[in-house]
């Protein structure tokens, strides 16, 4: 499965969803689709959006929140999976795109390359609902699922090791910062998770 | 163990008169209050971390959902913290309130701590990050409240030194 199906596969579900990416091919290959108000691409340090998706999640519980993660950042930040495990926030999807490799700095392997299990690692680490899957069939399923259940995800999908040809887009990282938080305090309570 | 509860207290009533409603942490002997008082009060939700860092990341979507929150860490926290300090915070502008039990100073019994505690000022300063110490009880209150309205005003994270007088009743 190529990551950019992944995402256009999911896309129509994120309209009320306050998202939250990680740099690089998966910043890009949103934004290629169609780049929304409540879409933020933490476009460095790398780890930290499943911490940041955590700090809405808490502040925000009316609200949807959706992390598109790799297993690079994952594997910078393993600690986070169990601060996510500990507080579970229902309303929290953590979606990691593992290609067992670091594409945007040339592709070299990561250790899900060599068999460390994102997902076996996110269970074990106390995270309520774990999955990895292979397919954009099964993608889709488990990405509703997690979105319509009150129980915290981490889905981890196995996608090919290719994206685009460059990473920076026409958005400034302080325009997207600015304009989501203005999307964000400007949803009414309640509503987007409807 | 002799760390004061009194000005433990006035720490944790003056982020919450600041509007504080998420406090990260990870243990720290001077802490120790702070977090229990943090972990009992229904309004505040105390989120413990495995690495200080992580506590970058979760202020700043609680700044950006609209919700005040303050870290609670030492300095070799801080430490940890400084790639999503520099990376995240300072690259997006985002306000961090960061109180750092100032460890590794003069009346420093611990060998381990003294080298990361003479580190944190240079570092500050490094960085760029405005801090300020808080060594009296009669001061709390008001650089607290300075503290978080220059966070909140230059949305850039500042820090204020947890000193031995304060914590540390001998």
């Amino acid at each position: 499965m190529r990551r950019i199906d992944a995402l256009k596969a999911v896309y129509p579900r994120l309209d009320a969803c306050a998202v939250v990416t990680i740099m690089g091919a998966v910043a890009a290959e949103l934004q290629s689709i169609g780049h929304r108000p409540n879409f933020f691409y933490l476009q460095h340090a790398m780890g930290l959006a499943p911490s940041m998706g955590l700090g809405i999640a808490l502040a925000r519980p009316d609200l949807k929140v959706v992390v598109f993660d790799g297993d690079g950042s994952v594997l910078m930040n393993m600690g986070v999976l169990t601060t996510l495990g500990r507080y579970r926030p229902a309303n929290l999807v953590h979606v990691v795109f593992d290609n067992e490799s670091l594409l945007s700095v040339g592709g070299f392997p990561t250790a899900t390359g060599t068999g460390s299990d994102i997902a076996a690692i996110a269970a074990a680490a106390g995270v309520p609902e774990t999955a990895c899957v292979r397919t954009i069939e099964d993608f889709t399923a488990a990405f509703d699922s997690a979105l319509d259940s009150n129980r915290m995800t981490t889905l981890v999908a196995k996608v090919d090791a290719v994206g685009p040809k460059q990473f920076v887009t026409d958005l400034g990282l302080l325009e997207n910062r600015f304009q989501f938080q203005r999307w964000l305090t400007s949803v009414p309570a309640g509503k987007a998770a409807d | 163990m002799p760390v004061s509860i009194d000005n433990s207290r006035l720490i944790f009533s003056a982020l919450k008169d600041q509007g504080v409603r998420i406090i990260s942490a990870l243990p720290e002997t001077w802490l120790v209050h702070l977090i229990r008082m943090a972990d009992d009060d229904p309004d505040v939700s105390l989120v413990r971390l495995a690495k200080e860092e992580e506590g970058v990341g979760i202020s700043a979507g609680a700044h950006l959902a609209g919700a005040k929150s303050a870290m609670l860490m030492q300095n070799h926290g801080f430490l940890a913290s400084i790639n999503g300090i520099v990376s995240l915070a300072q690259l997006y502008r985002v306000p961090l309130l960061m109180l750092i039990s100032d460890r590794g100073g003069f009346g420093e019994g611990d060998p381990w701590q003294t080298e990361g505690g003479g580190q944190t000022v240079p570092v500050l300063d490094a960085l760029r990050i405005r801090w300020t110490r808080l060594d009296e009880p009669a001061h709390v209150a008001h650089r607290i409240e300075q503290a978080m309205t220059l966070a909140q005003s230059s949305l850039r994270p500042v820090a204020l030194l947890l000193g031995r007088d304060l914590m540390w009743e001998d």
